[in-house]
């Protein structure tokens, strides 16, 4: 019960939100990698997944070659990305932000990929055989019918990535990057529990926001006609 | 379902009895089972395989347990008996047990002081060795000509332009950035935490994250990479000898002739020995096992 109460002081302690340490300067620092390893997880991914889902050729490889992102432990792929990054962007930016990012972008890959594919490929054939016999060409099929069908099975997708990559976000702490994974590492170095449960309150809240923010987005892009009782995988 | 739990229960089993023979050991006598413990860089799984090498050598069963972590993890575990051993640095454990106390530059001072506080947590200091390692502030060869920087208190009034990296603890250490605010009269831009003289400060010095790092002053590294390493000149770092620590409770077991085995690396173990040490492992990637066996038996100390 005491940590509980040093953890509301420590909330309340102005100390915490001054300087490079701040409250305010983690969560910017958290939700820009991952909103950014979102986006290039969307840029790979989604173009990949619609295609394939449109055309209905090699989608077994790649949704199993993209699942590999998620086999990969996210530990060993930040530790993995410091000489990929050093390699890649240059020595001076081997640590902290591009580490980080880097190792987050295959985790953001497989439930976009996958969900996109399965989303378009799960279509009804009729209606696309209908859009073809009005003179739709494929590009306008994808556009225009299975896009929007499709749609509240990729935006699944790209929910299930992005609160996948809020809370793994923290592993940057690991590797000098800031974060909100700082207080939790810190926290535990210094053995204070009050920081190190701070950060993990604010991760959780965090992903909670995200999730809550994408099920809004969700709801107002989605055609009322065509919104599904279904769930996302 | 019930078939895969049926093939299940004789490895759970056997994980169990593997588990309690761990824990246990095989206390025979006079030489009963240790646990050695060691804090998360190189320097300490040498001194860690030292001991344990020398113990087994001479009949004690040893069970390793290194990398646990910083000192906070390290010696709340040999107090409350997770660990029976380990070692550590004279000022620098002394100043994390009482706060308020003041080391000397003198060993002999120093010890005394942490063998009074170590008393009432049932720990005992054995011999310290004449190998120091203590906390080094050191900046890249371009910084220190950019900025003209021999000695820390030149860092005084520019150290407002200058990001210091270093362990997460550092900037709550009396021998880190704490002691540098205090004693030198120098804050920093910013601090960035690393790791404790690994890799990850090493890489952030080369790459201009930081400007100013703390690796151990015998970091191979340090010349390997041609950093310099700042002067001490008001000493803030004190005599920080290797000295293994180990449980009242163990000792009273074990006996004298425990003390005499762990003792006799003391007098062997130099600064320079030990650095020599660190850049087998930490430059030459050698195993820590190797580098403490070829050691003790260049020593005479095994077989």
């Amino acid at each position: 019960m005491t940590l509980l109460g040093d953890v509301v002081r420590w909330f309340a302690d102005p100390a915490h939100y001054q300087g490079s340490d701040a409250v305010q300067t983690r969560i910017y620092e958290h939700l820009a990698v991952s909103g950014l390893a979102v986006l290039a997880g969307l840029v790979i991914a989604l173009p990949i997944g619609l295609y394939l889902g449109h055309t209905g050729r090699f989608g077994f490889i790649a949704v199993n070659v993209a699942n590999i992102g998620r086999a990969i432990p996210s530990l060993a792929a930040i530790a993995l990305a410091i000489p990929v990054a050093a390699t890649l962007v240059g020595v001076q930016n081997g640590l902290g932000f591009w580490p980080t990012f880097l190792a987050l972008i295959p985790l953001a890959v497989p439930p976009i990929l996958t969900n996109a594919y399965v989303g378009v490929r799960g279509v009804d054939r009729d209606v696309i055989e209908a859009a073809r016999g009005m003179g739709l060409s494929e590009g306008g099929i994808l556009r225009r019918v299975e896009l929007p069908l499709a749609l509240p099975v990729v935006l699944a997708g790209i929910r299930t990535a992005a609160v996948n990559i809020v809370a793994t976000a923290t592993l940057g702490a690991l590797v000098a990057f800031g974060g909100l994974g700082r207080y939790i590492v810190d926290g535990l170095a210094l053995q204070e529990y009050d920081r190190l449960f701070a950060g993990a309150l604010l991760v959780a809240l965090l992903a909670i926001a995200v999730e809550v923010a994408f099920g809004t987005f969700e709801r107002a892009a989605v055609s009322p006609g065509i919104r599904v009782q279904q769930r996302a995988f | 379902m019930k078939r895969a739990i049926r093939v299940a229960i004789p490895f759970i089993v056997a994980a169990f009895v593997a588990s309690a023979c761990g824990g246990a050991g095989t206390s025979g006598g006079t030489k009963p089972a240790i646990t050695i413990g060691s804090t998360n860089f190189s320097e300490q799984l040498v001194l860690g395989e030292l001991y344990s090498q020398i113990l087994e050598s001479n009949g004690y069963a040893v069970t390793r347990k290194f990398n646990l972590g910083n000192r906070e993890i390290v010696f709340p575990a040999l107090q409350s008996g997770q660990i029976d051993l380990e070692a550590d640095y004279l000022a620098t454990l002394l100043a994390f047990i009482d706060k308020t106390a003041t080391g000397s530059t003198d060993p002999k001072v120093t010890a005394a002081a942490l063998q009074k506080a170590l008393t009432p947590k049932g720990v005992t200091v054995l011999d310290y060795a004449p190998a120091v390692d203590q906390n080094g502030f050191v900046v890249t060869k371009a910084t220190a000509d950019k900025y003209k920087l021999v000695k820390l208190s030149d860092l005084a009034p520019i150290g407002n332009q200058l990001v210091l990296g270093g362990p997460a603890e550092c900037p709550n250490r009396e021998f880190c950035a704490l002691g540098l605010k205090n004693k030198y009269g120098i804050t920093f831009k910013d601090f960035k935490a690393l790791d404790t003289g690994g890799p990850l400060t090493v890489q952030a010095l080369v790459g201009g994250q930081i400007d100013v790092g703390l690796l151990f002053t015998s970091d191979s590294t340090i010349a390997v990479r041609g950093f310099v390493l700042l002067e001490d000149d008001k000493q803030l770092q004190l005599s920080d000898n290797v000295a293994p620590v180990v449980r009242n409770d163990y000792l009273s077991k074990a006996g004298d002739d425990f003390k005499k085995v762990v003792n006799s690396i003391a007098p062997k173990l130099t600064t320079a020995e030990l650095t020599g040490m660190n850049k087998l492992v930490e430059v030459d990637k050698k195993d820590p096992k190797d580098v403490a066996k070829e050691w003790l038996k260049k020593q005479g100390l095994i077989k």
